[in-house]
């Protein structure tokens, strides 16, 4: 990748995250942390490991499964002054603690014509690929960078994800961060090697609202966020010995979402696949290819293609599951038709 | 209340049934899963949360019910779905992924659903209770008979769901039953450290029901209680809310190190089996050891047939994965 730095120290996302959180906390004492299994447990994708151990249960705090409860809570902590990163462990689970997010969280900063603010953190694991089914598995990107009031971030490298969460909770909005579970580096879960990657131990962030361009090309654009990168990176390889040069573009933030460089990448290339683990209809790959065509739809030499899950809720079996998700291999079909 | 010697001997032989058809899955489940852990790989992929040592609740409550009432069910819902007499081949080749499951692949562990015998499960934490009570008013409002009953874990409790729930149930004198399933732990979180109330049988009481609390997993007890409290739902008398102290001797999930879990506490709750307490019961009160085995070796025969069958059915296509959003 593109923009790393060149010490050696590799980091899993999970580890990455756990990081920033400590350090944070470390400087400021009104950074805080609960969720459910996220104290002496350590979370139940690795993210808070470390934490329990160092500030004691008062800032490290296990929750009920109350989710409608403690995401609230965190909203009315944040409107006090303090900054509570708040843990939803399936973002599945937003079903039951909807409002707290989108009609508490999102909303306060406006009601209150900007005199209040909402400083806080949701954090959430999204994604399948290890047959969770139906209530364990999406994405639902769309669902969330569709509602205005908060932003929404998804790393895919342990770079990112550190200084995505240091930015996130100096962020003075609210924010909600996407954790993929594929790349979390914990082995249950089949990780993708490539998103553990050199992490600087100090603290840095990275600028919420910024896409990065993490492998350049000529021939095609592939746009995706989290475990989508990944699949386009591996498409760029096949396309590569083909002769194709696919330039690979990481979202890396929804909201705000950098259109510019998706723009400027189109511009150069002519073509435009995305690349979208969530729901193929009223998505985020329906919101990029509206972006470029709206700009400038001279600039494309096909019809833009997507890459998606279909609109169907994600089944169990293993082979259906696998039938549905994006993968390089369709990426490199849907070149291919273009 | 008492059990018939029928109603005990079936309560035993589930409760087997139960625990062979757990261990079945969790040695399958490993398959394909060494020497690294992947939760993907193996033909039972996904999270499998295993019910071993809560079958005392399921059969103590589902002895009372027949196939034309309800049951909504949890993320752990094996043992739930034996006692109300889910098919087991098919809840098996459901587990598997395979054509021939309940759903052919589609639902999974967490999801069964099977509207033969009313039975129906999520892995949302708290999601049983509002169903239980929509089911409920539909029997009333249909003037047929039935009741519901909705089984949820301890942590549950602590979810808006089951309040909305239990208020709804109440002022609407719905047949429902709530019974929680208190193993004490939350996944690595014990219920003394994130609920307001020790026993949760005294909230029934916010929703003018009754309330009862089981200690000890103890089949015999439950079922009196449970048998008190689903006459009642019968008669038309109301809701009734049960806490049933239960263990859970596996951990949340398989691949779960339980590293949470106080010393020696597995190995207490393990001294406490409630199969072999009951098989010592039954053989107290006059039963043969020799009826007892065999009724263990048909479990263990019903079984081994539903997991053949499940092995060696079809998957579906994979283009299946695209049906059945819609009727």
């Amino acid at each position: 990748m593109l923009d790393q730095p060149t010490n050696e120290r590799r980091l899993t996302i999970a580890r990455a995250m756990a990081e920033a959180m400590q350090q944070e906390m470390q400087r400021d004492p009104t950074v805080f942390v609960m969720g459910e299994d996220i104290g002496g447990f350590g979370g139940i994708f690795g993210n808070t490991r470390g934490l329990f151990e160092e500030f004691g249960k008062e800032r490290v705090r296990d929750t009920p499964i109350s989710e409608t409860g403690f995401i609230s809570a965190a909203v009315g902590a944040a409107m006090d002054g303090m900054r509570p990163v708040v843990e939803l462990m399936f973002v599945d689970f937003f079903g039951v603690c909807f409002d707290a997010i989108y009609n508490q969280m999102a909303k306060n900063t406006y009601f209150s014509g900007g005199n209040a603010s909402v400083p806080m953190v949701l954090m959430t694991s999204t994604g399948g690929g290890y047959s969770d089914a139906g209530q364990h598995s999406q994405c639902l990107y769309g669902t969330f960078a569709h509602l205005p009031g908060m932003k929404v971030v998804s790393p895919s490298n342990a770079y990112d994800a550190k200084g995505l969460m240091t930015a996130a909770i100096r962020d003075d909005n609210p924010v909600v961060y996407m954790f993929h579970k594929g790349l979390q580096g914990m082995g249950w879960l089949g990780t993708e090697a490539g998103a553990t990657v050199n992490t600087p131990e100090e603290e840095y962030t990275v600028e919420i609202g910024k896409a990065k361009v993490v492998r350049k090309g000529t021939d095609v654009t592939l746009v995706g966020l989290a475990m989508g990168v990944h699949n386009a990176l591996k498409a760029a390889d096949k396309l590569a010995e083909d002769g194709i040069s696919a330039e690979v573009v990481d979202l890396v933030s929804l909201v705000p979402l950098d259109r510019e460089t998706v723009i400027n990448s189109v511009a150069k290339t002519g073509r435009l696949i995305v690349v979208d683990e969530d729901y193929h209809s009223y998505g985020v790959s329906g919101e990029i290819i509206a972006t470029v065509t709206e700009h400038d739809i001279s600039k494309l030499k096909a019809s833009p293609a997507r890459v998606t899950f279909p609109d169907v809720p994600i089944p169990y079996a293993r082979h259906m599951e696998q039938f549905c998700l994006p993968n390089p291999d369709k990426i490199v079909a849907a070149y291919r038709k273009m | 209340m008492k059990p018939t010697k029928e109603q005990s001997l079936w309560m035993y032989e589930t409760m087997v049934v139960s625990r062979r058809f757990e261990e079945a899955i969790e040695k399958i489940y490993l398959e394909g899963k060494t020497p690294a852990f992947n939760m993907a790989s193996g033909p039972i992929p996904g999270e499998m949360h295993l019910s071993n040592g809560q079958e005392p609740v399921a059969v103590g409550v589902c002895a009372h019910l027949d196939a034309n009432d309800i049951v909504t069910a949890t993320h752990r819902p094996h043992h739930q779905a034996i006692a109300k007499g889910v098919d087991l081949k098919k809840m098996a080749a459901e587990i598997f992924g395979k054509s021939t499951g309940l759903s052919g692949g589609r639902g999974g562990h967490m999801h069964l659903i099977d509207p033969a015998v009313n039975f129906s499960c999520s892995g949302i934490i708290g999601e049983s209770c509002g169903p239980a009570c929509g089911a409920a008013l539909s029997r009333k409002m249909q003037n047929k008979p039935g009741v519901a009953v909705a089984f949820l874990g301890e942590g549950a409790a602590n979810q808006g769901a089951f309040h909305e729930a239990l208020n709804l149930a109440g002022a609407w004198n719905l047949p429902v039953v709530f019974v929680i399933e208190d193993n004490s732990w939350g996944i690595s979180v014990p219920k003394s450290e994130v609920t307001a109330v020790a026993r949760n049988d005294v909230r029934a009481a916010g929703y003018d029901m009754p309330g009862h609390y089981i200690p000890g997993n103890d089949p015999y007890a439950i079922f009196n209680i449970a048998g008190e409290a689903i006459a009642r739902a019968r008669e038309g008398k109301g809701p009734t809310l049960i806490e049933v102290e239960t263990y859970r001797l596996a951990g949340h999930f398989m691949g779960d190190a339980e590293q949470y879990r106080p010393k020696g506490e597995k190995e207490a709750l393990f001294a406490k089996d409630p199969i072999p307490k009951m098989r010592e019961r039954l053989i107290a009160e006059g039963h043969a050891a020799e009826s007892l085995d065999m009724l263990e070796k048909r479990a263990e025969a019903r079984v081994a047939e539903a997991i053949s069958f499940a092995r060696d059915s079809e998957y579906a296509p994979e283009t299946d994965a695209l049906t059945a959003v819609f009727v």
